[in-house]
């Protein structure tokens, strides 16, 4: 691709520095942080340091005052080396700071969103429940008002930072009768880091001036095929009590307000899908012109090359899908069509890519000796998190049938 | 206290790579570029000096066509207060008409203190410090791998064999610096933000005379591959007379 078709000088220099940063900080330690399934509390405060906690957001309100193409730069470069560390910027940004900054109060804003964009607390975004994951409607978490505070009961399932984050915006019920079309509201709850005492060693992940919710607790940590480094849990809500001033915009509107954030949310995965997919090539790349059988380089056998061009090729074919959509963002543009082409797209090319990866490998790209195993591993799930494909198929097919049948 | 750092931008080294068609230069087709590794660290050490007084800037040099512009933005991007483009075609291999360019942007800057990398990563002369301290009658210490700036006076500790030894020098000085000293930073998102509004002047360099240049280049010969004669103590006697006879080196 040529970069200045979506990139100005400014772009390249961020991309610069985050990939420096994920080569020298990042891959050193991603196979660990798999292996064990923690969160990188040292690498979080290195890239709280650097701003990319809080890409988007305006310097008034602690962020780096970037655009969104910047933003998808930084989840792209970092998931070229760990998915891990690119879906924590994805999910803090978009899923748990984005709602605040777009439907919060100036108050709300002012309170919250310091604290997440400079990086100094884990945020994170509460949908998905047992019975209510792609069919949103079907949220059972209730919120019941009484006087000043609403009553939260429920329980949100596979939440990403769900035991490092204090502050989460979740969805409940407010009106069973009108379901998705004016039922479902959302509200910002705050509860403390689970992983308290290993966060206090980098001086991050924790904000003495939040008030814990009494109630709200996180449940048990997700034990996961990929994205290991990612902090996966329920969270539980046991009669909260839920000031009236933290609902986030205007009652029974949260289900709209969410789909908006989802269409972010969907460029941060096709971005985070493509860096999987340009790592595992750039991986089977290299491997092939080193290993050698039958007197060769295996990159001069056809059966090899034809991979790595077909790697390629879709890999390039995503980047455009995905600059494109977060061009069109930073517009204000519609990107409902866009966001889910780009990450269907991608999250497929990253399941392909890095299945060829591990065949270029042959019996190594089995082993951990290899980045491959496990970049295939976290692309599984970009074709599940934030919208199944076949939701994407849905969202893509609706918008196509709506031009034509309108 | 007023820093200059004279910057180079160079190749990428983690490539293979070929001779220009020329003879006479490396072929830069698909090389990266950046600021050459030492003078990262001068950048870096720079910066800390500064950060620790609280108070002074430090302004960064590069000489050479518009693309080290961009090297001089990374710079800036890291806390860099102003930078200088000594604008020149071609960057001469003669580090004497290199330094007379610099030593003439450096003479009336009011610089307390002049640092270097200790050499470009590419050209790997070294030299070019030592034609400024000598253009400007200025104290040079070369390879630093400690500094402090104390009282209007320097002291630097140099890696020597077996050892190192302490300089003390009066400012204004010169200073190249060696790996060790400061582990160069990111450039934050904030940094990055902030360079777009930072001074970044353009001015012709004053080169001197260019009295040395590349004749050719060549890489060297392609190594012939090795040869497994045997394994364990069976083997050592072929080998040891392979290595007085064929080898010649016993």
């Amino acid at each position: 691709m040529d970069d200045s078709q979506y990139f100005n000088e400014q772009h390249l220099q961020v991309r610069d520095m985050v990939r420096a940063f994920a080569r020298d900080e990042v891959a050193p330690v991603a196979a660990h942080f798999d292996a064990i399934s923690e969160f990188p509390w040292a690498n979080i405060a290195k890239m709280a340091e650097l701003g990319l906690l809080g890409v988007p957001w305006s310097e008034e309100l602690g962020g780096a005052g970037l655009d969104l193409t910047s933003y998808m730069i930084v989840i792209h470069e970092l998931a070229k080396v760990d998915a891990s560390h690119g879906l924590t910027v994805s999910a803090h940004t978009t899923l748990g700071t984005s709602p605040i900054v777009y439907f919060g109060t100036p108050e709300q804003q002012q309170r919250y969103v310091p604290l997440l964009a400079s990086g100094r607390v884990m945020g994170g975004f509460g949908l998905t429940e047992e019975s209510a994951g792609s069919d949103a409607g079907g949220t059972q978490t209730t919120a019941v008002r009484n006087g000043d505070h609403y009553l939260l009961n429920g329980t949100k399932r596979f939440i990403t930072h769900g035991g490092v984050g204090e502050i989460f915006v979740v969805t409940a019920v407010t009106d069973r009768d009108k379901g998705t079309r004016g039922g479902i509201s959302a509200f910002i709850l705050t509860k403390q880091n689970d992983d308290l005492a290993r966060a206090a060693e980098h001086n991050i992940g924790h904000a003495d001036e939040l008030t814990p919710m009494p109630g709200f607790t996180s449940g048990r940590k997700e034990d996961k095929l990929g994205w290991r480094a990612s902090d996966t849990r329920e969270l539980i809500f046991q009669d909260v009590r839920v000031p009236v001033e933290n609902r986030l915009g205007v009652e029974g509107e949260g289900f709209a307000n969410f789909m908006r954030t989802l269409d972010a949310g969907r460029i941060g995965i096709a971005a985070l899908s493509l860096g999987i997919a340009e790592g595992a090539f750039e991986e089977a790349l290299k491997y092939s012109t080193v290993r050698r059988q039958f007197g060769q380089a295996i990159s001069s056998f056809q059966g090899i090359s034809f991979q790595l061009a077909d790697m390629a090729t879709e890999i390039e074919a995503g980047k455009h899908l995905v600059y494109h959509a977060a061009a069109m963002l930073q517009r204000g543009q519609n990107v409902t069509k866009a966001a889910a082409m780009a990450k269907l797209f991608c999250s497929e090319v990253a399941m392909r890519a890095t299945i060829k990866a591990i065949q270029v490998h042959g019996g190594y790209g089995y082993t951990k000796e290899y980045p491959v195993e496990r970049m295939m591993r976290d692309a599984k799930i970009c074709e599940i998190g934030e919208g199944t494909s076949e939701i994407q198929r849905l969202v893509i097919a609706r918008e196509l049938l709506r031009d034509v049948t309108a | 206290m007023k820093i200059a750092v004279c910057i180079k931008r160079v190749p990428e080294m983690d490539v293979t790579f070929k001779i220009a068609p020329t003879g006479k230069a490396v072929d830069e087709t698909g090389l990266k570029w950046d600021m050459s590794d030492f003078d990262g660290y001068a950048v870096e050490a720079a910066l800390q000096l500064t950060e620790k007084a609280g108070t002074g800037e430090v302004h960064v040099i590069s000489l050479g066509p518009d693309v080290v512009q961009e090297t001089l933005r990374k710079a800036l991007s890291m806390g860099v207060a102003k930078a200088v483009q000594l604008k020149c075609d071609t960057v001469p291999f003669d580090a004497y008409a290199i330094g007379t360019a610099l030593a003439a942007e450096l003479k009336d800057g009011g610089y307390d203190l002049i640092m270097f990398g200790k050499m470009s990563i590419d050209g790997a002369n070294g030299v070019t410090q030592f034609v400024v301290a000598e253009l400007l009658g200025l104290p040079l210490v070369h390879a630093c791998s400690k500094l402090e700036i104390a009282d209007g006076k320097g002291s630097a500790r140099r890696e020597i064999e077996g050892g190192g030894e302490l300089v003390s020098f009066a400012l204004p000085a010169i200073v190249s610096i060696d790996e060790g000293i400061a582990r160069p930073r990111y450039p934050s998102l904030k940094g990055i933000m902030a360079a777009k509004r930072k001074p970044l002047e353009v001015r012709p360099a004053q080169l001197g005379e260019v009295r040395l240049t590349i004749e050719t280049m060549e890489l060297p010969p392609p190594r012939a591959a090795g040869r497994i004669i045997g394994e364990g103590a069976a083997a050592v006697p072929e080998l040891v007379a392979l290595l007085q006879n064929e080898a010649k080196v016993l």
